[in-house]
C-alpha cells in the first residue's frame, strides 16, 4: 500500500491544494507546512501553467502570479519540495499539466519525484488512452498516478482504476475546479461512489467545487474524504505572504467538519 | 504510421484531454465513422457543399502573376469564393452536420479571425443551433466587423480575457465550456487541431479543396501540379489542400507559416519552423514554448494564423520531409495582399497573403512548365482596415 493510500485510509480524510510560486516559493513551502500542522492528510502542489485547461478562475489567476516569470524552472519546486520535507513528512503529489511532465522527460521527472519526495501525479489532461507513455516510469520510481473519474466515465470505471495506486479522484461535477453550489453536483454522485467501490478497494476523493465545511462534510460521509483546492487558493490570494497563517485555521476547520 | 481509428500520426495526434470529455469525444469518432459510410450523409454534405457553400471553388489561372513573376505557372484555388468567404464553411457544414445527427442542440466554437465563427454561427442560422463563439478579445478589437456578423447570424460572442487573449486562449474557453456541457454541446472545432477525432475529420472534410484541384488542373493541362502552396495556422486549409496528393510523391507540398516580424524575433508563430513536440489542446504535436513547458505568446499581423500549435498530421509531414514549411513576415504578406489586388483584381485574406508572398518568391526560380497552385483560403475584405493601418493610410467608415 502506497504512502498516499496508506494516509488517505485511516480516516475520512481532507485533502489540501496550492499553487506553487504564489506569490513565492518559500510561501509554498510554509503553506504547505501550515496545512499539514492543520491536519491536512495530503497536499497537492500546483505546478503553474500557462494554460491551466482544467482550472476555473480562481486557480487560473493563481497561474498567472505564480508565473510572473514564464521561465520558473521545475527544478526550483523541486527544491522548495526538499524544503518541506526536511520539516515534514505529510504524503504529497503534484498537480501538473502533461506538457510539464513531457518536457522535463517522463522518466526524469518521476525519478526526481521519488528523489525529493513527491508521492503522487495528478495529471488533468492525461487520460486512460494515453496514460501508458507514463506509467512505466511511474511504476519504476513509485509514484502514484491519480486515477481522475467522472459522471462521464460510466463504463469505463473499471477499466480506469485497475491497477492504479494511492486513490481515486473522484470529479464531482463536469467543468473546471472551482466553487459551485449545492444544485450544480452532479445527480446520483453517491451511485457513482458505489460504482468505483465496486471496482477497487483504493480511497475514493471527492474534489471540484468544494469550499465550505458543510460541504466538505457532506462530500466526505459519502465517499473517503474532500478535495478543496480553488477554496484554498482564494486564501492565498487574499493573504498572500501572510496565507500560512489562515490556511491553518482553514484546514483546522475543514478537518473537524470532515472527522465530526 | 498513421492511424485513423486512434488518431495517430506516427508520434502525433492523440487524445489528451480531461476524463470528461474522453466519453463524448469517443462517442463523436464513432458517430463520425459511422456517418463516413453512410451515403445518406455523403449526399448531404455534397448537397450543401454545392447549392449553399458554392463549391466547387474555382481553379483560377493567375495569368498576370505568372507573366509578371516570369516562371511556373501560377493556379489559385479560391476559397475564397466560397459563401462566407473562406473554407472555414466546407468543415462547418461537415461537423454540423455530424452535430444533428447526433442530436445536438448547441454548436459551439473557437475563433480567430474570425471565419470559423462566422462559418459556424451560418450554419447554425441554417440549421436552427444555439450557437456560442469564443473568441480572444484582441481579435474582437481587430475584427470588430466579423464580431458584428457573428451576432448579427444569431450567435453570442464570448470575448476571452485571459492568458494573451487570442486564438490559443479562444480554444481553452470553448474547451472549458464544453467539458461543462459535453452532452448538450457539439464543439465545432475550426482546425485540424485538437484530440482525435478532429484532425482527421477536420482533414476530411476539407479533403474536398485537393480533390477539386486534383480534377480541375487535370482538365486545364492534363496533369499533376508540381508545387502545391498553402498557408498553415492550425493547418486545416493547408491539409485540405495537400490531402489528395499526399501519396503523389512528384508533387511537393510547401505550408507557408507566419513568421510575424521574422524568425529571429519572439513575435513569430512559425511553429514548425521553430516549435518543438509538445502536448497542448488535446493533442501531441509541434508548438512553441519555452524549456519549462509552458506554452509562448506568439504573434502574426494575421489573426488565423496567431497559434502557437499546428495540427498534428503537419507536424508528421514536416517529421517525414514529406511536406516542406517555411515562414513568411508580416511585411512580405502585407507586400502580397497588396500585390495580388494590384495584378489580379483579389483582395485576399492576410492570412492567404502568406501563401501567395511564398509564390512570389518560388515561381520565377522555376522554369515555364512546372505548375504551381496556390490557395486562397479566404477573402480579405476583413483585413482591409488592419492594412490600411499597418501601411499609416487613416480610413474614417
Amino acid at each position: 500500500m502506497s504512502k498516499i493510500q496508506q494516509s488517505l485510509s485511516n480516516q475520512k480524510s481532507f485533502i489540501a491544494f496550492v499553487t506553487a510560486n504564489d506569490p513565492d516559493l518559500e510561501t509554498t513551502v510554509q503553506n504547505v507546512l501550515a496545512l499539514a500542522e492543520g491536519g491536512a492528510d495530503l497536499v497537492e502542489i500546483g505546478i503553474p501553467f500557462s494554460d491551466p485547461v482544467a482550472d476555473g478562475p480562481v486557480i487560473q489567476k493563481a497561474d498567472v502570479r505564480a508565473l510572473k516569470d514564464p521561465n520558473l524552472p521545475v527544478d526550483d519546486i523541486f527544491e522548495a519540495v526538499q524544503k518541506i520535507r526536511q520539516q515534514s513528512d505529510v504524503p504529497l503529489a503534484f498537480l501538473v499539466y502533461c506538457n510539464m511532465v513531457f518536457q522535463y522527460g517522463y522518466d526524469a521527472f518521476t525519478a526526481a519525484c521519488a528523489k525529493y519526495g513527491v508521492d503522487g501525479l495528478i495529471i488533468p489532461d492525461l487520460p486512460y488512452e494515453e496514460q501508458g507513455e507514463l506509467t512505466p516510469y511511474t511504476k519504476k520510481h513509485g509514484i502514484d498516478l491519480i486515477p481522475l473519474v467522472t459522471s462521464q466515465s460510466g463504463d469505463r470505471i473499471p477499466r480506469l482504476v485497475k491497477g492504479m495506486t494511492g486513490f481515486v479522484y473522484l470529479v464531482s461535477s463536469n467543468g473546471v475546479t472551482g466553487q459551485r453550489s449545492e444544485e450544480d453536483f452532479s445527480q446520483n454522485l453517491d451511485q457513482l461512489v458505489d460504482s468505483v467501490r465496486r471496482a477497487t478497494d483504493l480511497p475514493i476523493e471527492i474534489g471540484f467545487g468544494i469550499h465550505s465545511p458543510e460541504q466538505a462534510n457532506e462530500m466526505a460521509a459519502l465517499a473517503d474524504g474532500a478535495i478543496v483546492g480553488s477554496a484554498c487558493v482564494a486564501i492565498c490570494e487574499q493573504y498572500g505572504r501572510q496565507a500560512p497563517a489562515h490556511l491553518k485555521d482553514y484546514a483546522q476547520e475543514m478537518v473537524t467538519a470532515i472527522r465530526g | 504510421m498513421t492511424n485513423e481509428k486512434t488518431g495517430r500520426f506516427g508520434q502525433f495526434g492523440g487524445q489528451y484531454v480531461p476524463e470528461t470529455l474522453i466519453p463524448e469525444l469517443n462517442r463523436m469518432a464513432a458517430a463520425y465513422e459511422e456517418a463516413k459510410q453512410d451515403p445518406a450523409f455523403q449526399h448531404d454534405y455534397r448537397e450543401l457543399l454545392a447549392n449553399y457553400a458554392n463549391r466547387p471553388s474555382l481553379l483560377y489561372y493567375a495569368k498576370n502573376m505568372t507573366k509578371d513573376l516570369g516562371g511556373a505557372k501560377i493556379y489559385l484555388k479560391r476559397e475564397d469564393l466560397n459563401h462566407t468567404g473562406a473554407h472555414k464553411i466546407n468543415n462547418v457544414i461537415g461537423q454540423a452536420l455530424l452535430a444533428k445527427r447526433m442530436g445536438k442542440k448547441r454548436l459551439i466554437a473557437e475563433t480567430g479571425a474570425g471565419q470559423h465563427g462566422v462559418a459556424t454561427a451560418t450554419i447554425a442560422a441554417l440549421f436552427g443551433f444555439e450557437c456560442d463563439v469564443y473568441m480572444g478579445k484582441e481579435d474582437t478589437d481587430r475584427q470588430q466587423l466579423n464580431v458584428y456578423r457573428m451576432e448579427l447570424l444569431g450567435a453570442t460572442v464570448h470575448p476571452v480575457e485571459t492568458g494573451t487573449k487570442t486564438l490559443k486562449d479562444a480554444v481553452n474557453a470553448a474547451l472549458q465550456a464544453y467539458a461543462a456541457n459535453p452532452d448538450d454541446i457539439f464543439y465545432v472545432m475550426g482546425s485540424a487541431t485538437g484530440p482525435h477525432p478532429y484532425p482527421s475529420m477536420v482533414r476530411n472534410f476539407q479533403s474536398v479543396i485537393s480533390e477539386e484541384s486534383k480534377l480541375q488542373l487535370q482538365k486545364a493541362e492534363g496533369r499533376l501540379p508540381d508545387k502545391v502552396v498553402a498557408c498553415v495556422g492550425g493547418g486545416s486549409n493547408a491539409i485540405g489542400s495537400f490531402a489528395a496528393y499526399i501519396d503523389q510523391p512528384a508533387v511537393t507540398l510547401i505550408g507557408v507559416e507566419a513568421a510575424g516580424k521574422g524568425l529571429h524575433s519572439t513575435d513569430t508563430a512559425a511553429t514548425i519552423e521553430l516549435g518543438s513536440t509538445g502536448i497542448f489542446h488535446g493533442m501531441k504535436s509541434l508548438f512553441l514554448q519555452n524549456k519549462a513547458g509552458q506554452i509562448n505568446p506568439v504573434y502574426s499581423i494575421s489573426a488565423g494564423l496567431d497559434y502557437p500549435g499546428v495540427g498534428p498530421e503537419h507536424a508528421f509531414l514536416a517529421a517525414t520531409k514529406r511536406a516542406k514549411y517555411v515562414g513568411i513576415t508580416d511585411d512580405e504578406a502585407v507586400g502580397a495582399f497588396e500585390y495580388i489586388a494590384k495584378q489580379e483584381g483579389i483582395i485576399a485574406a492576410v492570412e492567404s497573403c502568406h501563401a501567395i508572398a511564398y509564390v512570389q518568391k518560388l515561381a520565377p526560380t522555376l522554369p515555364k512548365d512546372e505548375i504551381i497552385v496556390c490557395t486562397v483560403s479566404g477573402r480579405g475584405d476583413k483585413d482591409v482596415a488592419a492594412i490600411a493601418k499597418y501601411q499609416g493610410v487613416e480610413i474614417n467608415e
